[in-house]
């Protein structure tokens, strides 16, 4: 991967350039956020012309490791004010790591109302005016690039809503059964959005062959790699069998699913929408439950779910939007959550964003708890479209809550909580308050060590142990999401020793480095400091890494406790 | 005394979700887990009232067990 392909969207320019040395040894989220810190005025308007969208496959991708199939997107984001990291599954970024591609930079804005296609080969960029794709779904837009440029042709693409500049957009990627990933958090969509581009498509044509420094070497570790991850119960058996959405009856009876917007830790319904009943419908209707996002995956926690006749309804059917429906907006028919995360992925917005802003919606009488069928019209007629009402859903949780005088938002730096209570589990509950990224559970799993018994056991319930726990997952995070290799090898990481070692020694034998484990925890905390220090610039400070004041006052069922971490033990998590 | 034990994913199998059970008092999880035949290192976690316990946590008269294998996601 040796150039980096430069879009100017303002004057409609494309330049092949040469990887900086100091970018040599940085891939996916070390990439982007580097790029972006380096690039992008903290104080710029995440939609103007001085933001930059910056996609980059992992240092391993591209290669035969397994589960290296992970994508970065970077940009300030729309929703935070602050540096955003997203990362999807889908085929890109083995395509675009295969051309040699160590990063594609857009960068301005065109002036006029016309929309463009990017139209990414080895020999650079072609931008092309778009008309047909303009207002389609995501699944449309695919098939649509698909029978015009090649059905191996990868897919970047906005749905309504990033072509709307909504705060609650994602951008979608193409996965191998040409079905939708997404960079779902952080308002991106609206980032490529204000750039004027509808999708960017990639030609496979001229990808070879990765050329490693250590061929043997390289295969050896990789076998080492995946044994690991076949040997983890969680990576090898438990995420293949139920995907993420085993978590609904293990958070529920931990005490810690957040339920009817956050005013209980338990859901009496939860065994109607939990993993198990998932996997016992796609049985009974034919569906698959085992599914990788993007080639090479070992772990498979996607699946694909069909309504009661066998038809299609969805598939990457995660956790976290289950819960958010589910428990949170108290939607619990589990077809009509397929239903509605289908309708998510069409429409591209973010899976856990929008339910959560809808679970604020119902609290606010806007439409009543537990109404799928309202739900699913809002969508399609409102933000789809973009009414008045449309937009005012599309601001997300923060906007919403604040439009109707609510004080119970559950949002850190205006990105709303995901699924777990952060009350009775108080690790995640330090995650959310400081990562860079605004409330997300991904950049510090603290859930692992406080309730899956992984990695260790910090009991859930105390505050002592936490910043610790969570400034180590954090640095981890950082580096695993450079890699482009799942976050869910995580899991075998945290337990059997030579899973990270064949990481590091897969490093080595690509680039032929000679880094150790401490060199790669070095990377985490780079890319943490790095981010830290574009928020800090662009007014993110400390007053910022905090959880909403109603986890102070509103103890939470059944185990009765309030967030009650002291704000200066949280400010030592950046003491490294 | 009676217990309820629920139990989830794989250990459902062939087994049930929930049930009622007679124990002896004084019982602990790890006699509860011996009458259903599952081996302990298959065990991920155990919570009664929301809480982990391990299995010498001994049992008090109407409590729920609730048992999952190792399993996780997020």
């Amino acid at each position: 991967m040796h150039k980096i392909y430069r879009v100017n969207m303002t004057d409609l320019s494309v330049k092949i350039e040469p990887v900086p040395e100091a970018w040599a040894g940085l891939g996916g989220r070390a990439l982007t956020s580097t790029i972006v810190a380096a690039e992008v005025p903290p104080t710029a308007h995440a939609l103007g012309p001085n933001n930059k969208l910056v996609f980059a496959p992992g240092l391993l991708s591209g290669t035969a490791a397994s589960n290296a199939g992970r994508f970065s997107c970077g940009a300030k984001s729309p929703l935070t004010g602050g540096i955003k990291e997203s990362s999807a599954g889908g085929t890109a970024s083995r395509i675009i790591a295969r051309l040699g591609i160590k990063a594609i930079v857009i960068e301005g804005q065109p002036a006029g109302d016309t929309w463009y296609s990017l139209v990414v080969s080895k020999d650079g960029v072609e931008i092309r005016p778009e008309t047909e794709t303009l207002g389609m779904g995501t699944f449309a837009v695919v098939e649509k690039v698909n029978e015009r440029l090649g059905e191996d042709f990868a897919v970047i693409t906005l749905g309504p809503a990033g072509e709307h500049l909504m705060a609650i957009s994602n951008i979608s990627v193409k996965d191998p059964e040409s079905k939708i990933r997404s960079f779902g958090r952080g308002g991106l969509g609206g980032v490529m959005g204000s750039k004027k581009i509808k999708f960017i498509a990639v030609d496979p044509t001229g990808g070879a062959a990765l050329k490693l420094a250590d061929p043997a070497k390289f295969k050896a570790a990789n076998l080492t790699f995946t044994k690991t991850l076949n040997d983890h119960p969680v990576s090898g058996q438990g995420l293949k069998k139920y995907g993420t959405a085993v978590l609904v009856n293990v958070i529920n009876e931990a005490g810690g699913l957040p339920t009817k917007n956050f005013t209980s830790g338990q859901c009496e319904n939860h065994d109607a929408f939990s993993g198990e009943t998932m996997y016992d419908n796609i049985v009974a209707r034919g569906g698959e439950p085992s599914h990788g996002c993007s080639i090479g995956c070992q772990i498979q926690c996607s699946q694909v779910y069909n309504d009661k006749d066998g038809k299609y309804l969805t598939s990457g059917f995660e956790y976290e939007t289950i819960w958010a429906l589910g428990a949170d907006g108290l939607i619990t028919d589990l077809d009509v959550i397929a239903e509605i995360d289908n309708v998510f992925d069409d429409l591209g917005v973010d899976s856990i964003e929008t339910p959560v802003m809808f679970a604020v919606a119902m609290e606010a009488g806007l439409l009543p708890w537990g109404d799928g069928k309202r739900m699913l019209q809002i969508l399609r007629e409102d933000i789809a479209k973009a009414t008045p009402l449309g937009r005012l859903l599309g601001g997300g949780t923060g906007h919403v809550g604040r439009a109707f005088g609510l004080t119970r938002i559950p949002v850190v730096k205006n990105q709303a909580i995901p699924a777990y209570d952060p009350r009775p589990i108080k690790g995640i509950g330090v995650t959310y308050a400081t990562t860079t990224q605004g409330a997300d559970h991904t950049a510090g799993y603290a859930i692992a060590t406080n309730i899956l018994n992984v990695g260790g056991k910090v009991d859930p319930l105390k505050n002592e142990g936490q910043v610790e726990l969570s400034r180590n997952l954090q640095i981890a995070t950082a580096a695993v999401d450079s890699t482009g290799l799942c976050l869910f090898i995580a899991f075998p990481a945290l337990d059997i020793p030579e899973c990270l070692g064949s990481v590091v020694d897969m490093l080595n034998a690509r680039y032929g480095l000679s880094l150790t484990g401490d060199d790669v925890v070095a990377l985490g905390k780079h890319v943490l400091k790095v981010e830290h220090a574009f928020n800090l610039a662009a007014g993110l400070g400390p007053e910022t890494d905090r959880l909403p004041e109603f986890f102070e006052l509103e103890p939470l069922a059944p185990h009765d406790v309030t967030w009650d971490m002291d704000q200066k033990e949280l400010a030592t998590f950046w003491n490294f | 005394m009676l217990i309820t034990i629920k139990l989830f994913a794989s250990f459902r199998d062939g087994r049930f979700k929930v049930a009622t059970r007679e124990v002896a008092d004084g019982a602990t999880v790890a006699d509860v887990l011996r009458s259903l035949e599952i081996d302990e290192p298959e065990v991920g976690m155990m919570f009664v009232r929301a809480r982990h316990v391990d299995v010498d946590r001994v049992l008090a008269a109407g409590e729920t067990l609730s048992v999952f294998p190792l399993v996780g996601g997020g």
